[in-house]
């Protein structure tokens, strides 16, 4: 069994992560540690060092990020921790918040630290009614003890922390739409580069990190980069937090080493196939991934080797299914929320999303044409790689993969003018 | 040879070099390789939405897909624009466009004007769309009274919402919903009608697809069917370019110019909806002469014959300097010269003069003074440069909206405003300081500013050393003024004028605009002085970004001033007394030029010297309801021997006259204007004036004919070669020059680019002047019998006297009646609803009105407008002048309210 780091906390009876209790369980020792023992310069070589890269869905190496914010001093940084998750099937930062929220302000402090950054901003996810109430008791409590607020710790460092509550708009997950809406604008992705942290929050340089790449950070400070690298595979190191659901025994998040394979991750951790129903297919990274089979059940759940399988670590977040599932309805409800969700800049992905629902949702309803098929294929190729941001990606790469392995029920749809599974579509 | 800011591409396998930073969009168009663009707004930084510019790029071995109007370029990129990919991607982004959008504006029905349409030819797509339509119709929001909104043509590519918000500034279109959702609308999803829409179009100039166009038949025209003429609005002093389209003769509409170098396509309500005057059928198309109780038609020999004999007889019987010429701020730079010129050197008087009296005169005596050149030292485009911007006296967002846009830009980017107004005007709501003084105190408070920046010691001292002379008197009558002294006379918070002094002093460069609420008082000389002082102890002149600049009232004032349309100056300012420059005046007229300095048009129009003036030409201007005191100015007109009136329309000062000559507008002639930034700018001729009217340099040569020295050109450009030989400032300016580009005076030979910052190097007096202002009370204060500051100005939506504004049916919609501002408390008190008449009186007279509620107006002020003859506001003002520069005090005099019933 492999040592639990993020969620480690989560096992102590009755912890509900007051700051108390976390300063009770080694919490808040990274930071005196990292004011005394790095510089930030050196603070952003041992994340390099570490491997870590950004668990928000492009798993970007975080170190490298931080390493592009400008040193000039007499330009004001920003922090801004991603807490608007909002991709389906992904429910692991939610857990973070509410259960520790102190690891994360920790983690924000140091990143700060590293990056120079005095004002740090929690973009949290609207509906999280809970985690906010939580989070401001946080910062609350982390000013009181000296952890936020002006000479943190005596060490001249100063670093106030805002939280922001998103409006319930996926797209402002996306970092710059993110950013937009920080400003108080609408939220439209921009036009990068130029990157965040060049020009991110009021065109200043900002690092926008996800909750769980910066809750690693308190035990990589605290525990050193080799030991960081050691987990995991080379290029994905460390642990991240799984969230499986759907046909499962056992939906939940799992925290595991970055290379768990597939199938020990469903079949051990999240206890199997409910029903011992046959596992049909497995969306391994969030809605926007491509999806996989029983085939790819020895694949890696790291980076790299679910590239290499076809798909995408994402987000982390782990849909199952089993044969009981019509892959058309499963396809249609993915294209109804990215109808839903795209923020209209991009024609190819305003109506692109919108035509993706309305054919998919046609073709359950058994009123699909032959041309369809093609037509969903031509949709889906021209909504990639030719748009401001990835949501229109996003959109299309999911229902090209389910067109790719299930074209057959596809057909059956249009050909018998109906869903075999007599699901009928509806939404 | 190239340097590291040069990149060399190749586009469609060809090579070129550009400059770093320029688009693969513009790269493209410098090679005439057309890349498709819906979304893009040249002006504005790209928003890359549409995605229909997609080319296909290959560097370093990698080939991707990129919106060619938001990449830059690199060194080594090759760029195909037709690759398969691309042309497939950008065919595939129009396919869901045309899905939703009706085909009644595909190319052969709508003359190609819908660029969706116009791209769908190019690739194709004929048939439309393999989409079906998907959103529901929309009802077309005809709400608006000159513009459609039809949502069910919109493709969604924004550039409405960043016309109107990022270069109109007004923010009233956006986006509401998100996806396919997306809709535009106008506030929050309003009728455009009832929205704070300002009417000036620009949405309309941007959308690609008519979804928001001008009412009426104009945009369903085929594109050849138009002509466009590219001309100058013949509005403000702003001088924006415009383009009249011209159809059987007629101009049907106005569209924008993007080359328009004082405005680059912007246009505000008036400059683009306010073109039907042109066509109006009370157009005056036929001499008329005073018969009995009434005017009968005549031939032009007859008129011309009947004036010249008149204008002789007065001479014989009372000398030349009975005889008075108005010339005009309407009419071109030509023919304010050839007015001039026919007063002095065919009538033998100086007795020659225009409206700039009544708008701008303390503009030209006290920076003539100051400076030794009485014009403003800068232009809009440097003012994106100022990190401090000081308004005084004007209402620019409504008087002068095109010089409103940079200023809403700086503000934009957190460059202090500083606005010194009364009323709180939408500049005041933008600003970093509103002192909202009691009107008429301007100088105090620009004196305490001066007293603060010498107290605090934030004045340059080296240029003050350097370039200007008579410091200490300045120091010495500033030290009267510490702000608790200042402010108090404007009744405001001295901590506030302090804020203000320091923000203008220490952000450089700052640059001052200001206006008619400067102007128009019996300081009003006294008081740009006191501009000067601080431009000059803030060393804020000569540099871009800086200066002094008045934003001139009407079209061409700045020209007829040029032109020496003044009684106390020749063309170009040049003096009376200087006997080589009236010599070479003489070598060239064949005429010896008067000595004595004429009179003033409000001298000449006020009952103090009335009897001197026996006969008055009076061109372009309707002064009996313009100036100061009608009961006054109606007595002098009806008194004259002679009242000749040349003009569009019978106007009410027309009425009055025995002969009416009419003439062409600026769209039936050619010409040049001078706005307000010294920027000589051409006219052009568009249409055939009504009936018999012509030009008004037409009119005065036949004239001159039968006062037997005849002044003959065959056309404006012949003109304008006679001022450039006399007047060293248009030295350079020709025709053939001006038809490429405008050019800012002083212009003196014809290399010379022109001068878009005054001062750099030196002032035309040598060193700047300081001047000790005193400020003195205005003439007429408010007592218990008349308890309120009446002041006037002008609305967005109508100009001047209304003779052309009210005219055109879509200002007038807009604005139809005169109306009273009064503050709500002031409202509350008399009992004055909103819409209820009331009478407004002065010692001189009353009009009637609705009541306007608005807190903007402060308590103890009235505000009208002067537009509507049906409550002509000057019936009420007070003709007292300036000593200086002679102008009225129209900004101030002392009134009382009646509500009435009803
Ligand atoms: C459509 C879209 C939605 C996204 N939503 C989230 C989100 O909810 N949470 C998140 O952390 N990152 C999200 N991202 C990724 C962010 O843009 C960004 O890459 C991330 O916050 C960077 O943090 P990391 O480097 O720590 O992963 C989203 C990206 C896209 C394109
Ligand atoms: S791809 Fe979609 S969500 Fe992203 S910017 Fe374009 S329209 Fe918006
Ligand atoms: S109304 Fe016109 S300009 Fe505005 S978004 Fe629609 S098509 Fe574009
Ligand atoms: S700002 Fe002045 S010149 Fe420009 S369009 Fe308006 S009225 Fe005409
Ligand atoms: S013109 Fe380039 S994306 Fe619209």
């Amino acid at each position: 069994m492999s040592e639990k780091v993020l969620t480690k906390r989560f096992e102590i009876s009755g912890y509900r992560g007051t700051i108390e209790e976390y300063l009770a369980t080694g919490g808040y020792q990274a930071i005196p540690r990292a004011l005394k023992e790095y510089s930030p310069e050196s603070l952003i070589d041992l994340v390099r060092r570490s491997g870590l890269r950004g668990r928000g869905g492009a798993g970007f190496p975080t170190g490298v990020k931080w390493g592009f914010v400008p040193k000039d001093p007499t330009l004001t940084k920003y922090l801004v921790c991603n807490a608007d998750e909002s991709e389906p099937g992904t429910f692991k930062d939610r857990d973070l918040i509410t259960r520790d929220p102190h690891q994360l302000l920790e983690g924000i402090i140091l990143a700060s630290y590293a990056i120079g950054c005095r004002t740090a901003y929690i973009y949290l996810r609207g509906e999280f009614v809970a985690g906010a109430v939580i989070m401001e008791q946080a910062i609350q409590d982390a000013a009181a003890h000296g952890f936020l607020g002006n000479n943190i710790l005596g060490s001249g460092f100063n670093l106030k922390v805002h939280l922001h509550r998103g409006a319930g708009a996926y797209i402002c997950g996306e970092e710059t739409a993110l950013l937009e809406s920080l400003e108080g604008k609408r939220g439209l992705p921009r036009l990068k580069p130029p990157f965040p942290a060049s020009a991110g929050l009021y065109r200043l340089p900002t690092v926008v990190n996800n909750v769980e790449t910066l809750c690693n950070l308190p035990h990589i400070v605290l525990r050193g980069a080799e030991w960081f690298s050691s987990i995991g595979s080379p290029k994905s190191t460390g642990n991240r937090i799984f969230s499986v659901s759907g046909h499962v025994r056992r939906p939940g998040n799992y925290e595991l080493p970055m290379d768990v394979p597939m199938r020990e991750l469903i079949f051990q951790h999240a206890g199997g196939m409910r029903g011992d129903r046959r596992l049909k297919a497995v969306i391994p990274g969030g809605s926007s991934v491509p999806v996989l089979t029983e085939q790819h059940l020895d694949t890696r759940m790291d980076f790299e080797s679910l590239a290499k399988a076809g798909s995408m670590a994402g987000s982390g977040g782990v849909m199952v299914m089993d044969d009981s599932t019509c892959m058309v309805r499963a396809g249609e409800i993915v294209a109804r929320f990215y109808h839903h969700e795209s923020c209209g800049q991009c024609t190819q992905c305003r109506e692109g999303t919108a035509w993706l629902h309305k054919t998919l949702r046609r073709i359950e309803a058994g009123r699909g044409r032959k041309v369809d098929m093609d037509l969903l294929m031509d949709i889906c190729d021209n909504m990639k790689g030719k748009t401001i941001c990835p949501l229109s990606d996003a959109a299309a790469m999911p229902i090209e993969s389910y067109l790719k392995y299930f074209g057959d029920e596809f057909e059956q749809h249009i050909v018998e003018r109906a869903c075999p599974f007599g699901s009928g579509g509806g939404s | 040879m190239r340097d590291a800011s040069t990149i060399s591409l190749t586009i469609d396998s060809r090579p070129t070099m550009v400059p770093q930073g320029t688009t693969l969009l513009d790269a493209a168009r410098s090679l005439r390789i057309a890349i498709p663009t819906l979304c893009q707004v040249p002006s504005l930084p790209a928003q890359p939405g549409c995605r229909v510019c997609l080319v296909q790029v290959a560097q370093d071995g990698a080939v991707h897909l990129r919106t060619a109007c938001s990449t830059p370029v690199t060194e080594g990129m090759e760029v195909l624009t037709e690759a398969e990919e691309a042309v497939n991607a950008r065919t595939f982004v129009l396919e869901m466009l045309l899905a939703d959008h009706p085909v009644d504006c595909l190319p052969e029905e709508r003359g190609g004007r819908c660029e969706l349409h116009a791209l769908a030819k190019r690739h194709h797509l004929f048939s439309g769309s393999r989409f079906a339509r998907q959103r529901a119709p929309f009802p077309i929001d005809d709400s608006h009274p000159l513009i459609r909104m039809d949502l069910n043509r919109c493709i969604l590519c924004r550039r409405c919402v960043r016309a109107c918000g990022e270069i109109q500034g007004h923010h009233v279109l956006g986006i509401a919903e998100r996806g396919d959702r997306s809709v535009v609308i106008a506030d929050d999803g309003k009728p455009l009608g009832e929205s704070t829409c300002v009417s000036c179009g620009e949405c309309v100039a941007y959308c690609p697809t008519g979804a928001l166009a001008e009412k009426g038949p104009a945009w369903n025209e085929e594109v050849g069917a138009h002509q466009a003429i590219t001309t100058i609005c013949p509005y403000c002093g702003c001088g924006c370019q415009l383009d009249l389209h011209v159809k059987d003769g007629q101009v049907v509409t106005v569209g924008s110019n993007f080359d328009g170098p004082a405005n680059r396509g912007s246009l505000c309500a008036k400059g683009r909806f306010g073109f039907q005057f042109i066509h109006s059928p009370d157009r005056l198309t036929m001499p008329l002469i005073l018969e009995g109780s009434g005017f009968r038609e005549a031939t032009w020999e007859e008129a011309l014959d009947l004036v010249a004999a008149g204008l002789r007889e007065i001479a014989a019987r009372h000398g030349a300097d009975a005889i008075g010429v108005a010339a005009s701020a309407k009419a071109t730079n030509e023919e304010n010269y050839l007015l001039q010129k026919l007063a002095r050197a065919v009538l033998g008087t100086n007795n020659v003069d225009h409206c700039a009296r009544l708008c701008h005169a303390p503009t030209g005596t006290a920076l003539l003074s100051a400076f030794g050149s009485p014009a403003g030292t800068n232009s809009f485009a440097d003012l994106e440069e100022a990190e401090a911007l000081l308004v005084v006296g004007s209402n620019t967002t409504e008087q002068h909206p095109i010089a409103a846009l940079p200023m809403k830009r700086l503000v934009a980017r957190g460059v202090p405003l500083i606005v010194i107004d009364p009323r709180r005007i939408e500049l005041a709501r933008l600003a970093t300081v509103h002192l909202a003084i009691r009107p008429g105190t301007d100088l105090a408070v620009l004196n305490g500013m001066a007293h603060v920046i010498l107290e605090e010691g934030l004045w340059d001292r080296t240029f003050v050393q350097d370039r200007t002379e008579g410091f200490e008197a300045m120091q010495e009558t500033a030290r009267r003024y510490p702000p608790e002294v200042a402010a108090s006379i404007a009744g405001i918070d001295p901590e506030l004028l302090r804020r203000a002094a320091r923000l203008y002093a220490t952000r450089r460069p700052a640059s001052i605009y200001y206006t008619m609420g400067v102007t128009q008082h019996t300081s009003g000389h006294q008081t740009v002085l006191a501009l000067a002082n601080l431009a000059l102890l803030t060393g804020n002149l000569g540099k871009p970004g800086a200066g002094i600049n008045p934003l001139r009232g009407q079209n061409n004032v700045q020209g007829a001033c040029d032109m020496g349309a003044l009684p106390d100056a020749l063309p170009g300012y040049q003096s009376l007394d200087d006997p080589n420059v009236r010599e070479r005046f003489e070598s060239v007229w064949g005429r010896p030029v008067p000595k004595r300095p004429g009179l003033a048009l409000t001298q000449i129009l006020g009952r103090e010297r009335q009897g001197a003036i026996r006969g008055l030409y009076l061109v372009g201007e309707n002064a009996l309801l313009a100036e100061p005191d009608m009961t006054e100015t109606e007595a002098v007109l009806r008194s004259l021997d002679l009242l000749v009136v040349q003009d569009l329309f019978l106007t009410e000062t027309a009425r009055l006259a025995h002969v009416v000559l009419p003439a062409a507008s600026f769209a039936e002639k050619d010409g040049t204007f001078t706005n307000t930034e010294r920027r000589v700018q051409r006219i052009r001729k568009a249409v055939e004036p009504p009936g018999q009217a012509m030009a008004d340099w037409q009119i005065v040569c036949a004239l001159s004919r039968r006062l037997g020295t005849p002044m003959m050109y065959g056309h404006p450009g012949e003109i304008m070669a006679e001022i450039a030989r006399l007047v060293p400032i248009y030295g350079g300016i020709s025709y053939d020059r001006l038809e490429s580009v405008s050019l800012q005076w002083p212009c003196p030979h014809r290399d010379h680019p022109g001068t878009p910052v005054l001062y750099a190097n030196r002032f035309p007096r040598g060193r700047g002047r300081f001047h000790p202002v005193e400020w003195l009370p205005p003439d007429e204060v408010p007592d218990s019998d008349f308890p309120f500051v009446l002041t006037t100005g002008r609305t967005l939506f109508q100009y001047h006297t209304g003779t052309m504004s009210r005219r055109s049916d879509g200002l007038h919609l807009l604005e139809p009646e005169p109306y009273i501002e009064v503050n709500p408390i002031d409202a509350d008190r008399l009992g004055a609803r909103e819409g209820q008449k009331v009478a407004v009186v002065t010692r001189r007279g009353q009009i009637v009105a609705k009541t306007r509620v608005e807190a903007g107006t402060p308590p103890g002020v009235i505000f009208t407008t002067f537009h509507f003859s049906e409550a002509p506001a000057n019936r009420l003002t007070n003709p007292a002048l300036d000593p200086v520069a002679l102008i009225p005090e129209f900004k101030v005099c002392a009134a009382r309210l009646e509500p009435l019933n009803g």
